[in-house]
């Protein structure tokens, strides 16, 4: 039986770290590494280092700094951010990561996560969705990049993912990124139903409850969070921290 | 020396640097005299078991680790897949494998009793050893590693299993077997519990 994750996701900007509310304000919370060796004091489960500049502008990922983080990092790193090529898959895992999160270009070209997953194996690629909901309050797979939001229904896309061969499905839900107000379970719930492969879910997460939540009632593998593992009471103070193994044990057992 | 063979196959780096946290030195060669003159060998490796030992051949080293590990006694540790490449056979591949041990490899179901299980195996898992073992003395504390794989190995002989672990079948995560030993998961990025396993593994093999 594999345990429970609890995930931090930090995201990238120009070697710096910052933290967004909805996906917009980003705020600057600190230096990568620094926060690496203290989730690393921690004994994290797994790092997702998501990489906003790159995403957005459609730049290379930083490798050389990306090698930087990976050879401080004692446990898994997954890394996402403007990957839309085999040989850039190639070079992420020559700099240390062990996972690759294909957003945008599984969007655009689904071909392109089933090609990377005979190239690297399905226990490399994670297909990763942000979603939100429409003014009809129906869920829609939004497209960060370009500004639009696609068509696809998150289920369906989440099992057609499955079916070009990602090895797990990372979820982030735009509505309640950076409101520490809770999961969004049915939509979690939706998702883990629908597919085999394991699920990350993130967005929403405020405290430990809320972690144990998504696993027990919506059948999350993975909890993800930004904002609990790097912010600190009401005036959101920057303090990097993750609980300790005791506090998650809760969550982990059966 | 310990050397870390390098048979291309991914990144090599992240052994290097738990092996130096922990507080010794290794090398990462693909040279026949550097693995020649190990005084102790860590067969890494990520990817599917007929691509490794195809390397391996290429590279013209199996002989050399075979020598080393049955008459010269050179202590070997294999890693996730290097584990499975120390058995003799995987449901994964055509090919041998280095025969070292007596087990074999099969592939997980993704299913059982009713019940799904994802594979590959992915995550942390609690791994306690069925043995009295240097590399992994009692402890108080349950040790947890990350495992990342899709076939598991079944060792012959009881006497050899250093730890089981169950996902959706019973398959051994760690063995030893004289001065051969294999490990499924991956201790450079199992934090402390890592670190502990590449430092009693060059201190006391």
């Amino acid at each position: 039986m594999a345990l429970p994750r609890v995930i931090p996701v930090l995201l990238l900007r120009d070697h710096g770290l910052v933290k967004t509310l909805r996906f917009k304000d980003a705020r600057y919370i600190g230096d990568p590494i620094n926060a690496v060796k203290i989730f690393n004091e921690k004994e994290v489960d797994e790092l997702i280092f998501l990489d906003i500049d790159a995403s957005k502008n459609g730049k290379e990922p930083p490798y050389e700094y990306l090698a930087e983080i990976a050879s401080e990092c004692f446990m898994p790193l997954t890394y996402g951010g403007s990957v839309r090529s085999i040989e850039q898959i190639r070079r992420l895992t020559k700099s240390g990561i062990e996972k690759v999160s294909i957003n945008t270009a599984a969007l655009e070209n689904l071909s392109f996560i089933k090609e990377a997953s005979e190239t690297f194996g399905a226990s490399t690629l994670v297909g990763a969705m942000d979603v939100k909901k429409n003014l009809w309050g129906k869920y829609q797979v939004y497209s960060h990049s370009s500004r639009k939001v696609a068509v696809h229904d998150p289920v369906a896309y989440a099992q057609a993912l499955q079916g070009a061969g990602v090895g797990e499905i990372f979820i982030n839900n735009v509505d309640l990124d950076g409101m520490m107000t809770g999961f969004d379970l049915e939509l979690i719930r939706r998702i883990t139903s629908a597919v085999d492969v394991p699920v990350i879910a993130c967005g929403g997460a405020g405290t430990l409850s809320d972690l144990e939540q998504v696993v027990r009632q919506a059948g999350a593998t993975a909890a993800a969070a930004g904002s609990m593992f790097v912010f600190h009471g009401k005036h959101r103070a920057v303090l990097i921290t993750y609980p300790d193994y005791r506090e998650l044990l809760h969550i982990r057992q059966d | 020396m310990t050397v870390i063979i390098d048979y291309h196959t991914g990144n090599l780096g992240s052994i290097l640097n738990m092996i130096r946290k922990s507080g010794h030195e290794a090398v990462i060669s693909d040279e026949m005299e550097v693995i020649k003159s190990a005084t102790r060998i860590i067969l890494p490796g990520v990817g599917s078991f007929d691509f490794g030992m195809h390397m391996l051949n290429t590279l013209g080293v199996v002989n050399v680790i075979r020598q080393k590990v049955l008459e010269d006694k050179t202590p070997i540790l294999g890693i996730c897949l290097g584990a499975q490449l120390l058995c003799q056979s995987s449901e994964e591949g055509k090919m041998q494998g280095l025969g070292l041990i007596e087990a074999r490899v099969v592939k997980f179901p993704s299913a059982s009793d009713g019940k799904k299980y994802p594979v590959p195996h992915m995550g942390w898992d609690h791994v306690k050893p069925a043995k009295t073992s240097r590399l992994m003395p009692p402890a108080e504390e349950v040790r947890r590693f990350y495992f990342v794989h899709s076939y598991c190995i079944q060792c012959r002989y009881a006497t050899d299993v250093l730890a089981e672990n169950t996902y959706s079948l019973r398959f051994h995560s760690a063995f030893e077997h004289e001065n051969i030993l294999g490990v499924q998961f991956h201790p450079e990025k199992s934090h402390r519990f890592g670190k502990e396993i590449y430092k009693n593994f060059i201190e006391q093999y």
